[in-house]
């Protein structure tokens, strides 16, 4: 498999006030595409930042980062602002859907940003809320989900532009142990049967098993590295 | 455009709050409606009927009368073509409330006054009957008046000289005002001077008029007119002001007040209360939505985009409240300007005054967007997402 992301001596430093603080220093990474990836690590060891650098969220300090061979290092806000519409799907523990909108208009969300119609991008929401097994749920709204459906949505909207690379903070930090089974279930049928190579921080092992590799972060340095 | 369901759910997150700042939006916009239609109401409109025109007055005051004898002389200026001279009446029918536009006016008083289009057959009864009156269209429309008809007035200010102060009038024309005519040259009433003159009460006090209109040979002889006729009367004790009949109703106007002025207090006291309270709630609008804006940036909406959302926002909610005010201003003039009785002839709401409202509505929008607008472009995601 061909290397995705390639991460070389990448810091990133911090400006609180006066006090500068140091989250990710020297990290060199190389993640394969096609890959399913944990990260873990104890509060603060910079495992959060390491994801938002990799999905564009945020520039680092120093060092170089690549993904599919762009330097997002080197990208400005709004070139990075597209560049994540193309290519990056995002999951968040606390799934950050629109409250106001029904599933089936959040999953269209990220179409928005593109030249399809109005009813291809239905069709295309209806087809990613069928893939996480939510087809039937289309028209409802946050409030009337529960919190594993309601990471299905957020799952279907983070595909359904159908990005190289998905981005997971903490997907089933605020899931029962059954739900976030389900989820983390579905995240490895997205990576095994539509090859989608995924980036996901974690502070569960047993989420982590679901991963092919995990990667140990600690005072923002990587420190370990074992086989699932 | 197809971010205009997200604007739309975002408008409505909160119902009620979102309901309260309409109701107040649509009340400063229902009072714009009606003090523009009423500030409309004392100006000339923008008629340019009458630019030709002269009136003269005394130079103290509107209430005091000039001498008839003047007219001679006046029609001796170079410039001017004829003199024709009315005088106020004051009258009410049947009700106090029921005030009627009207006024004696001398003979020729209809060929200065060419947007007053009368049939020939009733110009002949009007020229032919001393107790005949003219009357606007929608004035006898409102009292359901027709030629014909007997109609007492009463005077507020002269009695007859029995001391009546009712007095009979036999309609005999029922006028329609000429395109572009001054607002309300349909709620007039006029009758002859003559008829005024040998009835009043107040005949003792000597041949005058209230005041003189005097139709120029040509618009651009005005100042020249005017001056010369002033200079007529120069060191009298009967010294006269002489100004366009634009100028006059103006001025006239301002005995009541400025009127503009007036109007664009309220309204300026009006619209900086608005902008403080909705740029209040847009404020807090968008703070509690913070973390959606970001989500929105990392999925990847641009700066730009985002800005551009929270502004069309805070311009949807000044259109929307906005034209359900004006809209119902509009309902409202022409009820208010039934019920004043005639006192207010409040033009209907038209084109200028929507075309006005909605560049306000627009700007206000935008401006208590523009805060909140700048603070979602700046939106640094990660902190956002952290809850920072």
């Amino acid at each position: 498999m061909s290397t995705l992301i390639e991460i070389n001596d990448l810091s990133k430093v911090y400006e609180r006030g006066r006090q500068k603080v140091e989250v990710l220093h020297g990290v060199n990474l190389a993640i394969a595409e096609g890959d399913f990836l944990a990260l873990m690590g104890p509060s603060g060891s910079g495992k959060t930042t390491l994801l938002n650098l990799i999905g564009g969220l945020d520039t680092p300090t120093g060092g170089s980062l690549s993904v599919a061979g762009e330097r997002i290092d080197r990208m400005s806000g709004g070139q990075l602002a597209r560049w994540r519409a193309a290519h990056v799907g995002f999951v968040f523990q606390f799934y950050n859907l629109m409250p106001m909108l029904s599933a089936q208009r959040n999953v269209e969300l990220p179409l928005l940003l593109t030249k399809l119609s109005a009813s291809q991008r239905r069709q295309n929401a209806s087809v990613a809320l069928q893939l996480v097994g939510l087809a039937d749920r289309a028209s409802h709204k946050p409030s009337e989900l529960s919190g594993g459906q309601q990471q299905r949505v957020a799952i279907a909207r983070a595909i359904v532009s159908d990005p190289t690379l998905l981005v997971c903070d903490e997907p089933t930090g605020d899931l029962d142990r059954q739900s976030a089974e389900d989820i983390l279930g579905l995240l490895r049928e997205l990576n095994r049967e539509h090859g989608k190579t995924i980036v996901m921080v974690t502070h569960d092992p047993k989420a982590a098993e679901y991963a092919n590799h995990t990667l140990h972060l600690d005072k923002g340095a990587l420190v370990e590295q074992a086989a699932a | 455009m197809k971010y205009l369901h997200l604007i739309w759910a975002a408008l409505f997150r909160r119902k009620s709050r979102t309901f309260l700042t309409l109701v107040s939006i649509l009340a400063a916009f229902l009072l714009f409606g009606m003090l523009d239609a009423t500030r409309a109401a004392f100006s000339s409109g923008g008629s340019v009927v009458g630019v030709d025109r002269l009136i003269t007055t005394s130079r103290y005051s509107i209430i005091q009368s000039l001498p008839s004898s003047l007219a001679t002389r006046m029609q001796a200026v170079p410039g001017v073509k004829t003199v024709g001279h009315a005088n106020w009446f004051g009258g009410i029918y049947q009700d106090p409330k029921n005030f009627v536009l009207s006024f004696a006016v001398s003979d020729n008083y209809l060929d200065i006054y060419h947007e007053i289009q009368l049939s020939p057959e009733q110009r002949k009864a009007f020229e032919t009957t001393r107790t005949g009156a003219i009357v606007g269209e929608a004035l006898a429309k409102r009292f359901g008046w027709k030629v014909g008809d007997k109609v007492p007035l009463q005077s507020t200010i002269f009695p007859q000289r029995n001391g009546d102060k009712t007095w009979p009038f036999d309609i005999v024309g029922i006028y329609t005002p000429a395109k572009g005519a001054a607002n309300g040259t349909d709620q007039q009433f006029f009758f002859h001077y003559k008829y005024f003159q040998e009835a009043n009460a107040y005949r003792s006090l000597g041949d005058t008029v209230g005041w003189y209109a005097i139709q120029l040979t040509s618009a651009d002889k005005a100042d020249s007119v005017a001056k010369a006729i002033d200079a007529l009367s120069a060191n009298s004790d009967h010294e006269t002001k002489t100004q366009t009949e634009q100028a006059f109703n103006a001025s006239f106007a301002k005995q009541l007040g400025d009127i503009g002025l007036i109007v664009s207090a309220i309204m300026g006291a009006v619209f900086f209360t608005l902008i403080l309270l909705t740029g209040n709630t847009m404020a807090q609008a968008v703070r509690e939505r913070t973390n959606e804006l970001a989500v929105l940036k990392t999925i990847g909406f641009s700066s730009r985009s985002v800005l551009g959302m929270v502004l069309a926002e805070g311009v949807l909610l000044l259109v929307l409240g906005g034209v359900l005010g004006l809209a119902i201003a509009a309902v409202l003039v022409p009820i208010v300007a039934k019920g004043s009785g005639g006192m207010l002839n409040l033009p209907p709401i038209g084109a200028q005054t929507w075309l006005l409202g909605i560049a306000l509505m627009v700007a206000i929008g935008a401006l208590v967007g523009a805060l909140p607008a700048i603070r979602a472009m700046r939106l640094n995601i990660v902190d956002a997402l952290a809850g920072r």
